[in-house]
């Protein structure tokens, strides 16, 4: 019925968002990521150069994308506050490390 | 259509208390998250759990519910004409556009019961409008695709087909089916999003369609592994390539090379091939890690092999250890 094959783009390392492209792409309110920033959940690329009063010109990597709709949905599921957000990420991030050590380490007995 | 208990879904008692219902349901829900849990049905059960709860914490539904329940009979495709009455429900049909937490998910079971009457009103406190910006362009959607590796070594089309909650005439939200065709750039890596504009969510109002993300996920490879743009390949060698060095055949994605094994060479050891991995901007490595495999000592030739071995070499492997 629909042959047409759908060219995207590949959102690489070089990818950048901007505030408004971020919030949509994660269905948030900016006052939501301008949070995750102020807690350190996010980094935006350009965090150094920019003041907190200049948000609108953050720019955000596409791999904070991921970071930022688990922290929507913990906190709509969950009703997890920022730290605790924050707490189960770096925890998350933490157990797949570990977890992808103890596959390596299993295939190669 | 199968009737759903909810009280075996969250493994409570019919008289439960509101107090325990809602405990119950804040255990289940950190249980069963599905960024969180690693119970294989995870999403599955959250979303049940989910459900549930939506019935069981609103004490009219649950009075409804409860009524229902014992008058269902298996096969049954929508309720007795009269279920509801006598019951009468707060809110009603409030229409708009979906605001909380995938209530398009839920059962046909739910949608049966209490589909019309309520429609979207419930859900996590009313985000939906707060969380859009404030303009017409349709929301963002997001998907995930699974590819080989050799997907990512030569590029391919994918087909994926993707339900869309959508609100039809009549106000109420029906899961509509499509199929994509998506090319797969060369070069991609585990978890790399790649973005479709125009194929969210439809925009209102005339607005801008929303996008699609979709982010992509390798199957497990029988012989590879996977990290970043690097992969792991576990090569067995024999003894003799081991010690004398050799040059063997070694597979990858992107055809069989030949790869020199240095004398005294060992187990675990790394070679690595330089830009043979994931073809991306700055290509990845292939790492090859030997694995010294010994021949069974299953025929007489074999075994007096290893009995020349025995008393030929002076080789104490257990020396470090004092022995």
């Amino acid at each position: 019925m629909n042959d047409i094959i759908l060219q995207g783009v590949l959102l690489d390392e070089d990818t950048e968002f901007s505030l408004e492209e971020f919030c949509y792409a994660c269905s948030s309110p900016t006052t939501w990521v301008v949070t995750l920033v102020e807690v350190g959940v996010l980094d935006p690329v350009n965090y150094q150069q920019i003041s907190l009063e200049e948000q609108t010109q953050w720019k955000f990597s596409a791999d904070s994308l991921k970071r930022a709709r688990t922290a929507m949905r913990l906190q709509r599921d969950l009703g997890i506050n920022e730290a605790g957000i924050a707490l189960v990420l770096d925890l998350l991030e933490e157990i797949e490390v570990l977890e992808s050590k103890v596959e390596k380490l299993s295939k190669t007995k | 259509m199968d009737f759903k208990d909810y009280y075996q879904i969250m493994g409570l008692a019919p008289d439960a208390s509101l107090a325990e219902i809602k405990r119950t349901y804040k255990k289940l829900a950190r249980k069963y998250h599905p960024d969180v849990s690693k119970e294989p049905d995870a999403e599955v059960r959250f979303k049940e759990v989910g459900e549930a709860y939506a019935v069981l914490k609103d004490p009219e539904k649950r009075a409804a519910y409860d009524k229902y329940g014992k008058n269902w009979e298996s096969g049954q495709s929508s309720p007795p004409p009269d279920w509801d009455s006598g019951f009468e429900y707060r809110g009603g049909q409030t229409g708009g556009q979906s605001g909380g937490q995938n209530q398009e998910d839920y059962s046909d079971f739910f949608e049966s019961m209490f589909g019309d009457r309520f429609g979207q009103e419930f859900g996590s406190n009313q985000s939906g409008q707060q969380r859009r910006p404030n303009n017409n362009r349709g929301e963002d959607s997001h998907a995930k695709v699974t590819i080989e590796l050799e997907d990512a070594y030569n590029g391919a089309a994918r087909s994926i087909t993707l339900q869309s909650p959508e609100v039809d005439q009549q106000g109420r939200v029906v899961n509509k089916q499509r199929t994509l065709k998506i090319k797969i750039p060369k070069g991609v890596k585990q978890g790399q999003k790649i973005r479709l504009s125009g194929q969210g969510s439809p925009g209102f109002n005339g607005g801008k369609a929303g996008d699609l993300y979709l982010e992509l996920a390798f199957n497990s490879h029988a012989i590879y592994r996977v990290v970043q743009h690097d992969v792991y390949l576990d090569l067995p060698i024999t003894p003799w390539e081991a010690a004398l060095g050799a040059t063997v055949k070694v597979p990858t994605p992107a055809g069989s090379v030949d790869l020199k094994i240095a004398p005294g060479t060992k187990t675990g050891q790394k070679l690595r091939l330089k830009s043979r991995g994931i073809p991306a901007k700055t290509p990845g490595d292939l790492y090859v890690v030997t694995q010294i495999v010994l021949p069974a000592a299953d025929t007489d030739e074999a075994k007096a092999l290893y009995k020349k071995m025995h008393d030929e070499l002076d080789f104490n492997p257990r020396k470090a250890l004092g022995v």
